[in-house]
């Protein structure tokens, strides 16, 4: 069953969910139990103790005296919040996660002085505190379900809500904004306000790729943090005072840096909106399905949300191992191709028998069980999934072929773009099938085509007629055998045309640059006649090989790590969504030294 | 009868007293900052040895001095609670952000005798081991700004600042840093902020403490110019004399700022709690009453943020009695002594010490507009309940002013206004803009109504 998820909205951002890299260890659970208790507190919330550690991580990881928001994450109560986010630098501003605490009375003696029932004696403070910006301290009482507390929260609700443009019908954010949220949660059904609403700039277009709407902003100045201390962009600021305050952009200076986009993520409300997916789909019709980005090596895990067999955008996935809660902007908006009209939907190539799936496997595996042994070569992608690399290994040892991978590099960032542009180069690198430096063996290729050695080619995901083997060397082929998923000057010339599949598509698993095994899961059935590569794949090592091979991708997997030393120890569902990290013995382009 | 005292003012607006260096050292300026300079290391009480710094720093402490920015803050506590320790500097902060309406005191002593608040950033800045010091000071002030600048010069040339403080090895620098015309800049933190180059957005506390993480994220102080003047009059007098002026727990002199509807308007300093509302209203050498044949309808005893006394009012508080003893009693609001602790105890405060006196000429409907019209032009807008709610108050009574008033508007303005104080914002802003509100709304409930209803009743007659 594919793991799909309703849009979740912010609900995903809870203080508790995220998980940190604390001092090098791989995504160690906030407050998990391995904490010593003298790094521990015990406070109250809302009556129930609840034992936190002292310090626990900030928004950088670090570590920091616990917040009040912490410990009610931890005690397992929800405290409403527009401007924190526990990957940004705390605010302080919106007011929403104000409580009411108390701290323990001190006797003559400076102990906590304890009631009849053996409870400590709490003195109450008179005034309110921000939860997200207030640390504990030992014996602390937590209160976030008073008549004060619901009260400020309403008043707070009715403020932002005074000069809202309330127009949620027409506003993309709908469905997933956390001021139609806790209005519903906490605000109050009527508004008292019948003065004239402040009226702001609407429809600014600050960027590329995103259009402002001043008047439904809540001046969380979440963008303003994100785009200046974590991108190192100071492209966003606060211009006028008090409730004319308006977000703008520099002036004469587009928004653009290649993480922009994750600002409408962070926008509680419908301020910020992308140019790409704004009034394409209510949020409430998406199905969203956990995945990888494939755009580079870094493999920032993502959440596509899909309607009807369409893919209408990419958000970034919490993983504090990999991408935190970003991604950019180029891996979110590379998900177009899947729907072009010219995708390969249909068996093909000049030796196709019939246009259905057994003939034209049979017709391959006929091929390629005649070809003589160092005949064969494999072009295996860096795109594939680990598990469609291992089949196709399985294959090159049953053909005594010889394979290679298509190098794909660019400029780094110094964030989250990898130069190495390949989603899988890891797994290529693993599984044995990627020369050494990838790519140094296509050129061999060439020589065997010339020479007549090499009479079968298989090509996966890969127009080799760019990379050293043209048009011409491919005609030379007695046999060449393609499967890619769009069209190009290689899936022209094939003698056998399989039609594969995006990332999107199938299930599978993808390695990173640093060695983290990620799962991916079908967002979208693949269209016509297309199949997941591991599918036939499979069929086809089965056929020749005369070996059973699992036919669900969970058990693929597991046998793969079974077989693979480098993957010992691994299972597919040990994976969990975050994934998990293998040693890295090969280099790659990220650490390779230049 | 209550006189004025003048210790601050002293010269001030004496016939040839200018702010020039040689007319403030004719009158024994800068004699204290000698003598501090040649402090030693003496014995405590306790037998323990005590750095000069640490001699200057107790005798503010026993002189019970609190701030006169409007707070009301202990001086002594506020030095003490600086990191010491933290290994980065120490930064001293001159609040000369003077905005609050009414008060007109801190720019007395900036354009009459800079020098005093030069001598007493001086000898603050020695007790606290700060080498570099600002003067925020309002935009406003231009000439203020000017003046400053010419005092730091001359006291520079004459070395009583800068590298090697008469020969004393002490080095300060003071910068004049001009703001450029918000209220909010006043608050502590918000002008912090404002000095970094930033928007005078204020600081959450925790964790941002001036005293631990102030200016450049290091340990700051911020004393209004009134107080650093006193800190001066302190040192020259000894903490114990000057605590025995004024009353207990409201030590030495601080300025009045008289405005509004009485005969004299102006500045007076006096001993804290040795003259009552009624005295500083009526006294012919103070207020000396309203204008003829007017009545007293209010009194803004500490700002316009303060909450109104109504005349005629009486509160409920414990007072030292003519017997001596101290016990609860009923007094009018104006016998109450004007110090800090008695006006926070009765309801409201003295804060900058601004006293605004409304006779019954004034509607008190448009006066609370003015006051909202000024807090919603000058919120900073960071946080929701005083961005919002302030200019909600103000268009609400702006509507009203124009004749569109609801008999129910007395409750909509209070219920705006009861959901922005009491620690629900980041700074004391949302209190300043709310307590008038509720105090006017609340003790003149009745004007409010009345107007509403005026206003509901010709409306209908006029669609009629």
């Amino acid at each position: 069953m594919t793991p799909t998820h309703p849009p979740s909205g912010m609900a995903r951002e809870s203080a508790s969910s995220f998980r940190h890299e604390v001092s090098g260890s791989s995504s160690t659970a906030l407050g998990s139990p391995s904490t010593p208790p003298a790094d521990a507190i015990v406070v109250t919330v809302n009556g129930q103790k609840v034992v936190v550690p002292r310090l626990m991580p900030d928004w950088t990881g670090k570590l920091a005296p616990t917040t009040m928001l912490q410990a009610c994450a931890a005690a397992k109560v929800d405290v409403p919040f527009y401007c924190y986010h526990p990957r940004l630098p705390v605010a302080g501003n919106c007011r929403m996660c104000l409580v009411e605490y108390g701290t323990p009375v001190l006797g003559p003696d400076r102990h906590a002085v304890r009631g009849p029932d053996g409870e400590l004696v709490i003195n109450k403070s008179p005034r309110p505190a921000i939860a997200c910006a207030t640390p504990i301290t030992s014996g602390m009482a937590i209160y976030t379900d008073t008549p004060g507390v619901k009260r400020m929260r309403e008043g707070v609700l009715e403020f932002l809500l005074a000069n809202h443009p309330l127009d949620c019908p027409i506003c993309d954010k709908a469905g997933e904004c956390r001021l139609q949220e806790y209005s519903v949660d906490y605000g109050e059904s009527a508004s008292r306000f019948v003065e004239t609403k402040v009226h702001k700039p609407k429809q600014v277009d600050i960027g590329p790729r995103i259009v402002l709407d001043d008047e439904r902003c809540i001046l969380c100045t979440r963008c303003i943090r994100f785009t200046r201390d974590l991108v190192g962009d100071d492209a966003l600021g606060i211009v006028n005072r008090g409730s004319y305050s308006t977000l703008t952009h520099y002036p004469g200076r587009p928004f653009d840096n290649n993480y922009s986009l994750n600002t409408v993520d962070l926008c509680p409300v419908g301020a910020l909106t992308s140019k790409d997916f704004r009034f394409q789909m209510r949020v409430w019709f998406l199905k969203e399905t956990k995945g990888v980005c494939t755009s580079c090596g870094t493999g920032c895990n993502i959440l596509i949300g899909s309607r009807e067999n369409r893919v209408l955008r990419y958000t970034p996935r919490d993983n504090g191992a990999v991408n935190g809660s970003w991604m950019c902007d180029t891996g979110r908006l590379n998900y177009k191709w899947i729907h072009r009209p010219d995708r390969i939907v249909k068996l093909g190539g000049s030796r196709l028998p019939a246009p259905a799936w057994p003939a034209a496997l049979a017709a391959v595996a006929s091929a390629l069980r005649n070809a003589p042994p160092s005949s064969v070569a494999i072009v295996a992608s860096a795109r594939q999934t680990n598990e469609e690399l291992y089949l196709l290994r399985k294959l090159a040892q049953r053909l005594g072929a010889v394979s290679d991978s298509v190098p794909r590099s660019g400029e780094p960032d110094r964030w989250l773009v990898s130069a190495d542009r390949n989603p899988n180069s890891a797994g290529a690198r693993l599984f044995g099938l990627a020369a050494d430096p990838m790519g140094s063996n296509v050129p061999r290729f060439a020589q065997g085509i010339r020479t007549g050695s090499l009479k079968t080619l298989l090509v996966f995901g890969e127009d080799v007629t760019r990379c050293g083997l043209g048009a011409d060397l491919l005609a030379k082929l007695e046999t060449l055998i393609v499967s890619d998923v769009l069209p190009n000057p290689t899936t022209a010339l094939a003698h056998h045309l399989l039609p594969g599949c995006a990332a999107v598509e199938k299930r599978g698993s993808f390695t990173n640059v640093h060695g983290r095994v990620q799962r991916v899961f079908a967002a979208i059935d693949p269209p016509g006649d297309a199949r997941p590569e591991w599918e036939f794949l499979r069929d086809l090592v089965m056929a020749l090989t005369g070996h059973a091979f699992p036919d669900t991708i969970e058990g693929l997997f597991n046998q793969m790590a079974g077989d693979v030393p480098a993957l010992h120890g691994l299972e597919w569902a040990a994976l969990g969504d975050a994934g998990l990290t293998v040693p890295m013995q090969s280099r790659t382009p990220d650490n390779e030294p230049r | 009868m209550p006189q004025e005292h003048r210790l601050i003012l002293k010269h001030i607006d004496q016939s040839g007293y200018t702010p020039d260096f040689d007319c403030y050292a004719r009158h024994g300026g800068y004699e204290v900052l000698k003598r501090v300079l040649a402090l030693t290391t003496r014995n405590g009480p306790d037998g323990k040895p005590k750095s000069p710094q640490e001699q200057i720093r107790e005798e503010v402490v026993v002189s019970g001095l609190r701030g006169r920015g409007g707070a009301g803050f202990s001086c002594g506590m506020k030095w003490a609670l600086v990191d010491r320790k933290s290994g980065k500097p120490i930064y001293l902060i001159c609040n000369a952000d003077e905005s609050e309406p009414g008060t007109f005191k801190d720019r007395q002593i900036i354009y009459k005798d800079p020098h005093q608040l030069l001598e007493g950033m001086v000898i603050s800045g020695y007790a606290n081991d700060v080498h570099l010091a600002y003067i925020y000071i309002r935009g406003e002030f231009v000439e203020g700004a000017q003046i400053l600048e010419r005092a730091i010069a001359e006291a520079k040339s004459h070395g009583y600042l800068g590298t090697n403080i008469l020969g004393s090895n002490y080095d300060l620098e003071i910068h004049v840093h001009r703001g450029a015309g918000a209220y909010i800049c006043g608050e502590e933190t918000g002008l912090i902020e404002s000095i970094e180059g930033k928007r005078a957005y204020p600081r959450i506390k925790p964790p941002y403490f001036p005293a631990v993480l102030g200016l450049y994220m290091c340990p700051t102080i911020v004393n209004n110019v009134e107080t650093l003047c006193a800190v001066k009059h302190v040192v020259e007098m000894g903490g114990t004399a000057y605590a025995s002026l004024g009353t207990p727990n409201n030590t030495g002199t601080r300025i009045v700022c008289l405005s509004g509807h009485v005969v004299r308007p102006g500045y007076y300093e006096i001993e804290v709690g040795e003259a009552t509302l009624r005295d500083l209203i009526y006294d012919p050498a103070f207020g000396g009453g309203l204008r003829p044949g007017r009545r007293l309808k209010a009194v803004i005893p500490g700002g316009v943020s303060s909450k109104v006394f109504k005349a005629g009012e009486k509160v409920r508080i414990r007072l030292k009695q003519p017997d001596g003893r101290e016990g609860e009693r009923e007094i009018d609001v104006l016998d109450l002594p004007y110090d800090f602790t008695t006006l926070i105890a009765a309801g409201s405060m003295s804060g900058s010490g601004a006293i605004i006196v409304l006779d019954d000429s004034a509607d008190i409907v448009a006066v609370l507009a003015n006051i909202s019209e000024f807090f919603a032009h000058e919120s900073c807008g960071q946080c929701t309940p005083c961005r919002e709610g302030s200019l909600w108050m103000a268009k609400a009574l702006r509507r009203m002013t124009r004749g569109e008033g609801r008999a129910e508007d007395a409750a909509y303005l209070m219920h705006i206004a009861d959901n922005i104080p009491g620690g629900r914002t980041i700074c004391a802003f949302g209190e300043a803009c709310s307590w008038p509100v509720q105090s006017m709304v609340s003790k003149f409930k009745d004007e409010f109504v009345a107007k509403g209803k005026a206003d509901q009743a010709r409306q209908s007659k006029e669609a009629a």
